[in-house]
């Protein structure tokens, strides 16, 4: 059976010419880069390397880089840094309704320790408007946290915007880069960011590692206590593999960015068109324009979602629904909830990303079976039974 | 997660799917905004199930249990149906996943509905 990966929002696979550059370092380069000796130091530069990397494709200085387990550490560090070291009785948080569980969960977490959080609502693409922003901002405010992108319906949010508003205001900026990397200019300075996380298994490098941008004299608390990596921000040995690989796909977002986004958007688009040729009553999640170039979200009117993602997964095709019931509860996503989807779609919905490595065939033979699949479900579904009287 | 073949199997090929033309029993429950909406449609003659067929709009573990629960309730009695527990259903299809037992739940009550229904046009026949 053909098996056709359109799930690339979740993980992407790690490239060759990353695993070869990880292979390298596992072979060679035993040593801990914190040791004084020839082999310590011989790691070490190969950690500097990818910080040096990293730094470079953001607009960043090296040593704004740190190193982490991946984007939820690097989004819970940020929200509870920050507010550790504002030292603040109620401080406050603003963020946005359609965030990543890494900042909501640990915003719930914080409101439970006295903070409080502002989640701001997001109008019908998922796009937080910035002058909302402005209006929320109170002499409490310590940090403002809106994602680069969304990683469900690909959203891209005005971050530049917001960053000015953070900075005029004094206020620390964060944002959730983990989608948006290698699919959107990222550039530290342009953004007006203070904080920004990144993954590197949705860039093609290896899963458990990422990193966190902190620029300069932010303040923030340390998040790993013991030796002194990482400025003694972020204790631990290095993870070396990890951030070798790190490094290398970053290295190859450098070179050739510009191309997969070209093909991101070409397959996308031609996906889209045949979906929309294929099967009536489908509608787009997200902004049309302003929107990941490998993300397509779609709710498919009276089938639901799982059903969907069972009956292609049958088929060889692995897609995301944001819509699973489970656990007694048939709520869609937050994400979903957020952006107010009719009850006949919302349910519906699938998220299909492509990558590097979707081809044409990969999309019309996707196209083709999402038709025959809705096909069947509809000829069963009440809800379009009564749609066609 | 993970589905018996069993689910799978009425999943993918759903029996009695449709509605039926000269049904005298027919529940309707579940709504759109929940996720899960079923319709049962049953033909009884003397007290007996004889043709039982279903339309469900729902996950995987809710049109496998609604496919089952319409093999299972043909050639049922009335008094029979009335126990149709979703236990049973969920049993017969060899298990469902701890979160999708609620998903069969809806099968228990689209049947009581149906034969509720049938109870009522009972007695306005008779009125
Ligand atoms: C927007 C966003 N933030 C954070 C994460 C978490 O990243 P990680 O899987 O590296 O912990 C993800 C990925 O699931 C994501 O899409
Ligand atoms: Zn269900």
């Amino acid at each position: 059976m053909r098996e056709v990966y359109l799930d690339y929002a979740a993980t992407a696979p790690v490239e060759q010419r990353v695993l070869h550059k990880m292979n390298e370092a596992f072979e060679h380069v035993y040593g801990n880069p914190s040791s004084m000796h020839l082999i310590g130091r011989k790691a070490k530069g190969y950690v500097e390397a990818a910080r040096e990397s990293i730094a470079a494709y953001i607009g960043a200085d090296p040593k704004e880089i740190y190193f982490t387990s991946g984007g939820t550490e690097s989004d819970n560090w940020a929200l509870k840094g920050v507010v550790e070291a504002a030292k603040q009785k109620n401080a406050h948080i603003i963020t946005s309704a359609i965030e990543h569980h890494a900042i909501l969960h640990t915003c719930a977490y914080l409101e439970e320790r006295g903070c409080r959080v502002t989640r701001l609502s997001v109008d019908a693409n998922g796009s937080v408007n910035p002058q909302e922003v402005e209006k929320a901002i109170c002499p409490d405010t310590v940090l403002i946290s809106i994602m680069t992108a969304n990683n469900e319906i690909g959203t891209i949010l005005p971050v530049a915007e917001i960053g000015r508003i953070a900075k005029k205001h004094n206020i620390l900026f964060h944002s959730d880069a983990v989608q948006a990397l290698g699919s959107v200019k990222i550039d530290v300075n342009e953004m007006n960011v203070d904080l920004l996380s990144f993954s590197a298994h949705k860039i093609y490098g290896p899963k458990g590692i990422g990193a966190m941008y902190i620029r300069k004299g932010t303040p923030i608390a340390n998040f790993m206590h013991g030796g002194a990596q990482e400025l003694s921000k972020r204790a631990g040995t290095h993870n070396v593999t990890g951030i070798v690989g790190f490094g290398e796909a970053v290295e190859m977002l450098r070179e050739n960015d510009a191309k997969y986004v070209a093909h991101y958007n070409q397959i996308r688009t031609d996906l889209y068109r045949q979906i929309q040729e294929n099967v009536e009553d489908v509608l787009l999640n997200g902004d049309e324009e302003n929107r990941l170039p490998n993300n397509l979200n779609i709710s498919i009117g009276y089938v639901e979602g799982e059903a969907l993602l069972i009956s292609l997964d049958m088929e060889g095709i692995c897609v995301s629904t944001g819509s699973a019931c489970s656990s007694g509860s048939m709520a869609p996503s937050h994400v979903l909830g957020a952006l107010g989807v009719e009850d006949e779609f919302i349910h519906g919905t699938l998220r299909l990303t492509v990558g590097r490595y979707t081809t044409k065939e990969d999309i019309d033979y996707t196209a083709k079976k999402i038709k025959e699949v809705v096909d069947r479900l509809r000829a069963m579904s009440p809800l379009y039974k009564d749609r066609r009287k | 997660m993970e589905y018996t073949n069993k689910v799978l199997d009425h999943f993918r090929n759903p029996r009695n799917v449709g509605e039926l033309e000269d049904a005298n029993a027919v529940g309707k429950v579940g709504s759109p905004s929940c996720g899960d909406k079923m319709e049962m449609y049953l033909k009884i003659e003397e007290g007996i199930i004889k043709e039982a067929k279903f339309m469900t709009f729902g996950c995987a573990a809710a049109i496998s249990s609604s496919s089952v629960a319409t093999e299972l309730l043909k050639g049922m009695r009335v008094e029979e149906a009335l126990q149709l527990t979703n236990q049973r259903v969920v049993e017969e299809l060899g298990g469902l996943p701890e979160a999708k037992i609620h998903c069969s739940v809806m099968v228990e009550e689209a049947v009581q509905a149906a034969l509720e229904d049938y109870e009522q046009r009972k007695k306005q026949e008779i009125i």
